[in-house]
């Protein structure tokens, strides 16, 4: 017999969204949890030093 | 010695060529060049690696069938699975495009990789978008009456339709898979074949800028 | 050979330079088990949304009136899928275009709906078991067209706008049988029975197409409410949006932007100008290689020189 509630999400979403209104943009919190994410995540790449390759130049 | 009667063979052409084309070294190389050193680099395995649990947790929803995950802890819980994948997916390839563009790595000939990775994306979003709309839920039936109106407009929805839950239902476990795990083989293909772009660098000499 | 015209964006010179070790299976296995772990903690911690599908069922219990009026306007040949044109059925003046070309006009009729046959009378057909139904289905049928005509004018000069006792207050006038093949369809529709008859409608046993119950439920403003009230209506950006809190198809945001501003948002044309658009920069993406000053745009950006900085350092060396 399975149980679903030993299945159930620790945090619990499915209520009313949250929105972010700025002139026409409209976004959800969910959303921009992503988008911004995905920016932070891009840079990070962009600037983190990649290991095993130690920075030569040391600027 | 060789037969020329043998060397005719269609069979052994192929062979040939996927051996000139595919030695391997190249398919499995066990080195890179220097300058691929940076954390860009791992959104394009990220993606990968995400779509391969997109196919596996898909095949796990669909043992049971497309309205068990309603009834089922366990059911919902590889749905969760299903939707969290899609998302790393869409996160590790928008991120993998945008640093695939700054680095222009279309040049060298390398012009159908790039075009075989966006019409990958494209049909990404189909394929997600028909995902939506197979959850059986207040969301399918939303989505399906909104979209509707765009895919009629377009002409496509004479033949695609978006509120036929059994057609949408195939397009995202049959045909838009197919679609996509191929043109991401091809991709890979192409991403072995080619190598990574190299820097932007100097006019070498003896050409002309 | 080397080009003897060089171009930037287009050319390389191939690498010879130095190589390093790469084990490409094991960052390919890396890979999986990290986005496996990924995914399992996001599943364990968030979940998935899964609000239940509304039923014809519901709507009529909920909004018994909202519904009869939308039942009303099938039957007169009013609502939005009655006249929607293509794929659904023939109105003149429908199809939206892109310039002189209505793309879904020239596709034509592939999906027929006729909204007072299929939403109403056939469905209300099977109702063999309500006298009052059938007779008064048989006083419709039976009519001529400038009848039925007038019943229907005179019938929206009172749309019932109360319920007394689960019964709607119908003022009396001359509507015919009208007002009681609606209340007929209602009271279908709260017993569930509207939700199968309308599945089946187009086969004789299974059915894996939702076409035609969807279409009556987006006739309505109950099912457009609900959906609004979860932030997911057209205007509210809600085609990237989710039911509850979770993200949404974020990747849909330029499409659904363009909905959002002039002179998509103003157009009765929209749909088409927008799919046109997204179509257009979906080819400028995938043709990038291609395309003059799209492709000079990382090489002037520089943020290559971020990327391959080890590289460019060890160069100087």
């Amino acid at each position: 017999m399975v149980h679903p509630e030993r299945f159930a999400a620790l945090f619990n979403l499915s209520h009313p969204g949250h929105f972010i209104s700025w002139g026409v943009l409209q976004v959800s919190y969910g959303n921009a949890v992503v988008i911004v994410l995905m920016v932070v995540a891009f840079v990070a790449a962009l600037l983190l030093p990649f290991p095993g390759h130690r920075d030569k130049g040391g600027r | 010695m060789t037969d020329p009667r043998i060397e005719r063979q269609w069979t052994t052409r192929l062979r040939k060529r996927v051996e000139g084309t595919f030695p391997p070294e190249k398919v499995l190389p066990d080195t890179q060049p220097s300058y691929v050193a940076s954390w860009i680099y791992v959104f394009g395995v990220l993606t990968l690696a995400a779509l391969v649990m997109v196919i596996a947790t898909g095949c796990a929803l669909a043992i049971m069938g497309p309205t068990w995950w309603h009834v089922s802890g366990l059911g919902h819980y590889i749905n969760s699975t299903h939707l969290w994948s899609v998302e790393v997916f869409f996160f590790a390839m928008v991120i993998h495009l945008w640093g695939k563009y700054f680095m222009a790595a279309w040049r060298g000939g390398r012009s159908m990789t790039w075009m075989t990775g966006a019409v990958t994306f494209l049909t990404s979003i189909g394929a997600a978008f028909t995902g939506y709309l197979s959850q059986t839920n207040f969301d399918s039936q939303w989505i399906a009456t909104q979209a509707k109106d765009g895919i009629n407009a377009t002409g496509a929805g004479s033949v695609f339709n978006v509120l036929n839950l059994g057609q949408m239902l195939m397009w995202h476990i049959v045909l838009l898979p197919l679609v996509a795990l191929g043109l991401t083989a091809v991709h890979v293909i192409l991403v072995r074949k080619r190598g990574v772009v190299p820097p932007f660098a100097d006019v070498p000499e003896g050409v002309v800028a | 050979m080397k080009p003897t015209s060089w171009n930037p964006d287009v050319d390389v010179a191939e690498w010879t330079g130095t190589q390093r070790p790469y084990d490409i299976i094991k960052e390919g296995t890396i890979a999986v088990v990290f986005v496996l772990i990924v995914v399992l903690t996001l599943s364990f911690l968030f979940g998935s949304p899964d609000d239940k599908p509304v039923t014809l069922k519901q709507w009529s219990n909920a909004a018994p009136i909202d519904f009869a009026t939308t039942a009303f306007q099938e039957l007169a040949g009013t609502s939005g899928v009655a006249q929607y044109g293509a794929p659904y059925n023939n109105v003149p003046g429908t199809g939206q275009k892109i310039g002189p070309v209505s793309l879904v006009n020239l596709m034509g009729v592939t999906i027929p709906i006729n909204a007072a046959a299929d939403f109403v009378l056939r469905p209300l057909g099977t109702q063999t078991s309500v006298p009052t139904v059938t007779a008064s289905l048989a006083t419709w049928q039976h009519a001529s067209a400038t009848q039925q005509q007038t019943w229907l004018t005179n019938y929206a000069k009172h749309l019932p706008t109360a319920i007394r006792d689960s019964v709607m207050v119908v003022t009396p006038n001359d509507a015919g049988p009208v007002p009681s093949l609606i209340g007929g369809l209602t009271t279908m529709a709260q017993s569930g029975a509207l939700d199968n008859a309308l599945l089946s409608n187009s086969t004789s046993y299974f059915s894996t197409n939702y076409t035609e119950p969807l279409l009556f439920l987006s006739d309505g403003t109950y099912f457009a409410g609900l959906a609004s009230d979860k932030h997911l209506a057209g205007d509210q950006w809600g085609m990237m949006n989710e039911t509850g809190s979770f993200p949404g198809q974020a990747w849909l945001w330029l499409y659904t932007f363009l909905y959002q501003v002039s002179p998509y948002s103003t157009s009765s044309n929209a749909d088409a100008l927008v799919w046109a658009t997204m179509m257009l920069l979906s080819a400028l993406v995938v043709f990038v290689p291609f395309i003059p000053g799209l492709r000079s745009i990382p090489r002037r950006v520089k943020l290559y020189r971020l990327i391959w900085r080890q590289h460019y350092r060890s160069e100087k060396h």
